[in-house]
């Protein structure tokens, strides 16, 4: 519990300071150290072409260019996929250590892969360098479901873990993080309700098991059940971020936090670099991506996916991926998915 | 609501040069795709996206997308049946029959029958799309995890007609298969299995690194291996009658299987967790059985090549119904153009016909015109594909063995995946040596973690219940149709059982 509230502060934190940063860039001016990028930019997508990491990868590229960041230099775009970006991580450590011109997409879906995969690089090896975006997840249920609000639903897990049927994305994934998280927070016996999930590959198989009455609740990022609910086919109980969303009920929807458990999650998504950069390579890593958010093209490619602004960049972001992968690391091992 | 008027306007929409264009476009780089081993259009198209976003134009890229993906379904057929190299798992059972014709000289019959029965397959299921979406969408929706795992068994029973004459090699070649199926990451427990240790392995075998390694490379091994005892080219073929692709027939033996093949694609496809594959092989089955001639199929059956064809094109606008009605992507091409429509803040689902109604009929006037499009561009492309076939094979062969490694190595850019295909090529060669067929493997690696996952999510669900597979009465149903489909054929057997069984018909 403390491990949790420290790394609740450590978030908090990162989170104060992040405005803050952002303020300097804009006045002092780089100490132009380096010419940077000096070669083309590789920019890996740890995941296959269309996914969300991909779109991240592109729409970077996109504004890196159009907005005349790179002294000249282009950037491009490579998919390595597979295993929750595991072996795109493993490539980077290994294959690219000192090479500032290779970056690589990242987020949380890696860091709880690193443990499931028990893989034998993790996200600490690398050189941090922002988290970007943020998406939070959806809670719903049919409209026929007998649990009107997210309390109905952990006191019914809570009075039996077998009870209630949940489903999403993959194993240890952050739909299944969510649910351990729920039950955790509600004093249910995580480990069993855990073991009620079941996993779909893809959102799609999910909403289908749904409909189809398989499972009984539906977890997933928030964006994905959004024409169910606002069709009336599906009921959301709660969001998982910091503030309530609206996700397809034409209201917003409140949050888990709102509805009295000290649960929150982001499914974030960031950038780092490989490991042994020099000090003025990470500076000016960091100085790049700082331009790049406060770019206008960046901002339009934010509106344009409707991602959620969310970044900390440097030393807050250092801080960030190590405060989250202490807490999925813990969360995990307490449902049984960790070692 | 008045679908044929809207679908009207949905033509006078496409019917501007401009998405025409996009049509042509989009089936032209699709039938080539489809020809590519490993290359198929969800890759594709996930690649064109961004450049897609930059034409601004919903309309004509969704048109294009759908021409990439029937084009990649006409183009898929045309290698499997020239040189027994399907690209896809959907087009495995075309290659059975359709490869066997093509070594005995039929490879124009072969390759029109596959061309028009994917147009007539494809114009009828668009139909059926105009018509029945939402109803269709409805009764898809309401399969469970039980009812998956006893319709996969029901699959699973078209492994005799794929056995070929030693039923010990086909199981065997079926647990090769199976094996392969099992490979990675296990969906519902999160653990690691036969991975050894390699991190690319975690998330299974890629099918299409299995097919390329089973056919293209199996097959390019095993003609290299025996190269002097073989005439210079891959195939005779009987001269040509004009513009009569077809002979009279031909096309009786097709059309039947054409229907017939319709009819199993569609459903299938439309179901969440249903795939290509299934109907291609159900189809591939069905006409099997039914075939007057048996012996002739394995020997070059038409039949064998126009009911597959037809199921596996049909299976696509199935597929179109849970992605339009319910935004449920059930295959990777679908999951893709989900994707796309997203790029256009256009979410489908129950309102999609509502908001963007003329999209929608716009989408499916251009499945009808990319189809036109299709077999007139396929049809004459059949003159050209079967000089193929005169190429020595040396060159041929060294071709698709660089295409195939190219293909395999774009799927996910991991050299892993290319020595996993070449190491199955390698044990796909021994099994032609040995005489196994090769198309039982297939079904298990592509039924085997469907029937486990299923099961699995089903018993779950039942928390351990194994009743649930008898009392829900879809489950019950599918369960019986398989034990019928496998006992049946030896019922006349059982009751001749008396005599004495030397009629010589087997």
């Amino acid at each position: 519990m403390l491990k949790k509230v420290l790394s609740l502060a450590v978030a908090a934190i990162a989170l104060g300071t992040a405005g803050c940063a952002e303020q300097s860039v804009g006045e002092s001016n780089e100490p132009a150290a380096v010419t940077y990028p000096s070669k083309t930019l590789q920019i890996m997508a740890p995941a296959a072409a269309g996914g969300g990491w991909d779109t991240t990868a592109r729409s970077m590229q996109k504004a890196f260019q159009d907005a005349n960041l790179l002294n000249g230099q282009s950037a491009e775009v490579r998919n390595v996929t597979g295993a929750a970006g595991t072996i795109g991580l493993a490539e980077l450590v290994s294959s690219h250590a000192g090479n500032a011109h290779q970056l690589m997409i990242t987020g949380l879906v890696m860091v709880g892969g690193v443990v499931t995969n028990k893989s034998q690089v993790n996200l600490t090896q690398t050189t941090p360098i922002a988290t970007l975006t943020s998406e939070s997840e959806v809670v719903v249920v049919r409209k026929d479901s007998p649990y009107q609000t997210l309390k109905d639903l952990l006191d019914a897990a809570k009075a039996d873990p077998t009870a209630v049927k949940w489903g999403g994305g993959s194993a240890g994934g952050t739909d299944h993080i969510l649910v351990g998280l729920l039950a955790k927070a509600a004093g249910a016996d995580a480990k069993t309700v855990a073991k009620q999930y079941v996993a779909y590959s893809g959102g799609g198989e999910a909403k289908a098991a749904l409909l189809s009455g398989d499972i009984s609740v539906g977890v997933s990022g928030a964006s994905e059940f959004t024409d169910l609910v606002k069709a009336g086919e599906l009921r959301a109980l709660a969001v998982s971020g910091g503030s309530p969303e609206d996700v397809g009920a034409g209201s917003p929807t409140a949050t888990i936090k709102d509805a009295g458990y000290d649960v929150e999650l982001l499914n974030w998504r960031g950038v780092v670099a490989p490991p042994g950069i020099s000090d003025a390579d990470r500076t000016a890593v960091i100085g790049l991506v700082d331009k790049l958010h406060a770019s206008e093209q960046w901002k339009q490619a934010l509106t344009d996916k409707k991602w959620t602004d969310f970044y900390k960049s440097g030393d807050e972001a250092k801080a960030y991926f190590e405060a989250e992968s202490t807490r999925i690391t813990s969360v995990l091992a307490e449902i049984g998915l960790g070692q | 609501m008045n679908a044929f008027g809207d679908l009207i306007n949905g033509f006078g929409t496409v019917l501007t040069p401009q998405n025409l264009l996009y049509a042509a476009i989009g089936v032209t780089v699709g039938t080539f795709v489809g020809i590519l081993p490993g290359i198929g259009p969800a890759l594709t198209i996930a690649l064109l996206l961004p450049v897609a976003l930059e034409l601004d134009n919903p309309t004509g890229t969704l048109i294009m997308f759908a021409g990439i993906y029937y084009g990649a379904m006409y183009g898929g057929s045309t290698t499997s049946i020239l040189l027994n190299t399907p690209g896809e798992s959907a087009s495995v059972a075309t290659s059975i029959e359709g490869y066997q014709m093509a070594k005995r000289g039929r490879a124009r019959a072969a390759l029109a029958t596959a061309a028009i029965g994917s147009f007539v397959a494809a114009i009828i299921t668009t139909v059926l799309l105009t018509f029945v979406t939402e109803p269709m969408a409805r009764l898809a929706v309401s399969f469970r995890a039980s009812d998956y795992f006893a319709l996969a068994l029901l699959a699973m029973v078209t492994v005799t007609a794929v056995v070929g004459a030693s039923i010990i090699r086909g199981l065997m070649s079926l647990t090769f298969g199976l094996f392969l199926g099992v490979v990675g990451i296990d969906a519902l427990t999160g653990q690691a299995r036969f991975t050894f240790g390699v991190t690319s392995m975690l998330d299974g075998i890629d099918v299409v690194v299995v097919i390329v390694g089973l056919f293209a490379i199996g097959e390019t091994l095993f003609i290299a291996s025996r190269l002097r005892d073989l005439p210079e080219q891959a195939a005779p073929l009987e001269p040509a009658s004009g513009f009569a692709w077809l002979s009279r027939a031909d096309w009786s033996r097709s059309w039947r299987p054409w229907l017939r093949g319709t009819a199993l694609g569609f459903p299938f496809g439309a179901l969440p967790s249903g795939g290509a594959e299934l109907p291609t092989f159900l189809s591939y089955m069905y006409e099997k059985r039914r075939a007057k001639n048996k012996d002739e199929f394995g020997r070059g059956a038409i039949e064998g090549v126009a009911g597959p064809e037809a199921a596996n094109n049909a299976s696509f606008s199935g597929v179109l119904v849970p992605l339009l009605t319910l935004g449920i992507p059930t295959s990777a091409t679908a999951a893709v153009m989900l994707a796309a429509f997203s790029y256009f803040n256009i979410s489908p689902g129950p309102q999609l016909l509502q908001n963007q109604g003329p999209l929608v009929w716009a989408l499916i006037a251009s499945l009808f015109i990319g189809n036109v499009l299709l077999l007139a561009l396929n049809l004459p492309l059949i003159r050209l594909w079967v000089k193929v076939l005169q190429i020595p094979r040396p060159l041929l062969y060294a071709g698709i063995l660089v295409f195939a490694t190219l293909g395999v190595y774009a799927v996910s850019g991991n050299i892993v995946d290319v020595l996993l295909a070449y190491g199955i090529g390698l044990i796909a060669m021994i099994m032609r040596h040995l005489d196994f067929p090769i198309a039982p493997a297939i079904l298990g690696l592509i039924l085997g973690p469907l029937m486990e996952t299923q099961f699995r999510r089903a018993l779950l669900l039942a928390d351990g219940d194994l009743s649930i597979f008898v009392t829900r009465p879809l489950t019950l149903t599918l369960l019986l149709l398989a034990v019928a489909a496998l006992a049946l054929p030896h019922l006349p057997k059982l009751f001749r059982g008396r005599r004495p069984v030397l009629s010589g018909e087997d």
